[in-house]
């Protein structure tokens, strides 16, 4: 049962491994004590399909690698009051951005056409077109709080949680770091 | 005639550093008081045994009646100096040339063999950089694995040239030197040869253990697995702990 004074999160998965997302899971038995401050109203881990019209905090795994990431890290700024890059994808680019020193059409080759036995093919209908550029969430829209770590380990999340529903402004590098 | 090897009598002076009074020899360096005292005060470039370098930038402090920054590893204390290590202002710098390093190449921690053991990520970490505000170059560099031993990796090198002055300092062969300017900057052995022909490396292995990241490593190592000998220096091995 919801009470209006609960803070609402949605959470979105973007170009990132969904380790991120796990993490957050491994919060264990400290889940039961979150939803009773929280309501997840958006996210891989829940079933709704739309991101309400206003929503307290918005979390966002992975980096921004493709039209359909860049549309949803825009939609998620113009729904969430606060917004957090979750995770070294969201924070850096990370493994995702490792392709950005390959032209993206030999990146494509590489995986559609040279590692492929059955039918090599360039995708073109119903998959997101791929961006030239693989961005951090910050290289396209404003974040107001950065989590790094690859994943963030679940201690953090619920610290850096914890002192944003408790008001406090938390300060992610006295609990993670890049890589951690 | 022929000088003292050491001078007999070394002035004192005395200077304030963060509102503590302290006494110095005159001969000292900022930094090397800060770390006497145990003021902290980041630096990459800087090790002790090795020539002074004042390439990072990282241990800038501020100088009371100057109005411009001063590297505290190449600069000499002096009577009545006061000097402040940790304000507003030179964290603001710190952090900024520190995502200037991360932003010029491939810092990528979570697939680097020093993932843990890296003084340039415990430094970001320290200095509060959780992210980085400006654009990645993403340019991609060479990673010489010819030696038998060692690997280098040009994307992780911060170009602090600890390597280069303990080949040359310590061990004596001068097998690293700097090629280049900007960001075609890099270290080469001999002429610009592969690491693995050089003729004048004796696989000391010095500049691996005191380069900061994960440019110069062992080979074999996969991520998080370059440690580094905690008996080669152990004044860094204490560092790295602090940290």
């Amino acid at each position: 049962m919801s009470t209006p004074t609960k803070i609402t999160v949605a959470t979105a998965w973007l170009d990132g491994c969904s380790g991120c997302h796990m993490s957050f899971l491994d919060l264990d038995e400290r889940l039961i004590e979150l939803v009773k401050k929280v309501d997840i109203v958006y996210s891989p881990l829940v079933d709704t399909k739309e991101l309400p019209d206003r929503v307290d905090v918005g979390i966002l795994e992975g980096s921004i690698s493709s039209e359909d990431d860049l549309e949803k890290a825009k939609l998620f700024r113009a729904h969430c009051n606060l917004l957090i890059s979750l995770g070294d994808c969201a924070v850096t680019g990370n493994v995702p951005a490792m392709r950005n020193s390959f032209k993206l059409a030999d990146v494509m080759d590489r995986a559609y056409r040279e590692n492929v036995t059955l039918q090599p093919q360039i995708p073109t209908r119903d998959v997101p077109a791929l961006l030239t550029t693989v961005k951090p969430i910050h290289g396209e829209v404003k974040v107001d709080v950065f989590v790094p770590g690859c994943p963030p380990s679940a201690d953090a999340i619920w610290t850096i949680l914890n002192d944003l529903i408790e008001g406090r402004t938390p300060d992610p590098s006295s609990v993670t770091r890049f890589g951690a | 005639m022929a000088q003292p090897a050491t001078t007999p009598n070394v002035r004192v002076v005395t200077l304030r550093i963060d509102d503590r009074d302290l006494s110095a020899r005159e001969d000292e360096t900022i930094i090397e008081v800060c770390r006497e005292n145990r003021i902290p005060i980041p630096s990459l470039c800087n090790l002790d045994g090795l020539s002074v370098w004042g390439g990072c930038r990282l241990c800038v402090v501020e100088l009371e009646g100057q109005s411009r920054l001063y590297a505290a590893c190449s600069t000499r204390v002096a009577e009545g100096m006061r000097i402040q290590t940790n304000t507003e202002k030179l964290q603001r710098y710190r952090r900024t040339i520190i995502e200037l390093l991360f932003a010029e190449r491939n810092h990528v921690c979570s697939v680097c063999v020093s993932n843990g053991h890296c003084e340039l990520q415990w430094l970001a970490q320290k200095c509060g950089v959780d992210h980085v505000r400006i654009p990645y170059r993403q340019v991609a560099y060479p990673v010489d694995s010819s030696h038998e031993m060692f690997r280098l990796d040009h994307n992780r090198c911060i170009l602090c040239t600890r390597c280069v002055r303990v080949c040359d300092e310590i061990e004596g062969a001068h097998t690293w030197d700097v090629m280049s300017r900007g960001s075609d900057c890099r270290i080469i052995s001999d002429l610009a040869r592969p690491w693995g022909e050089s003729d004048t490396c004796t696989s000391c292995g010095k500049c691996v253990q005191v380069c900061p990241t994960g440019a110069l490593v062992k080979q074999g190592t996969s991520v998080g697995e370059m440690v580094k000998d905690q008996h080669f220096l152990p004044i860094l091995a204490r560092r790295r702990h602090l940290s």
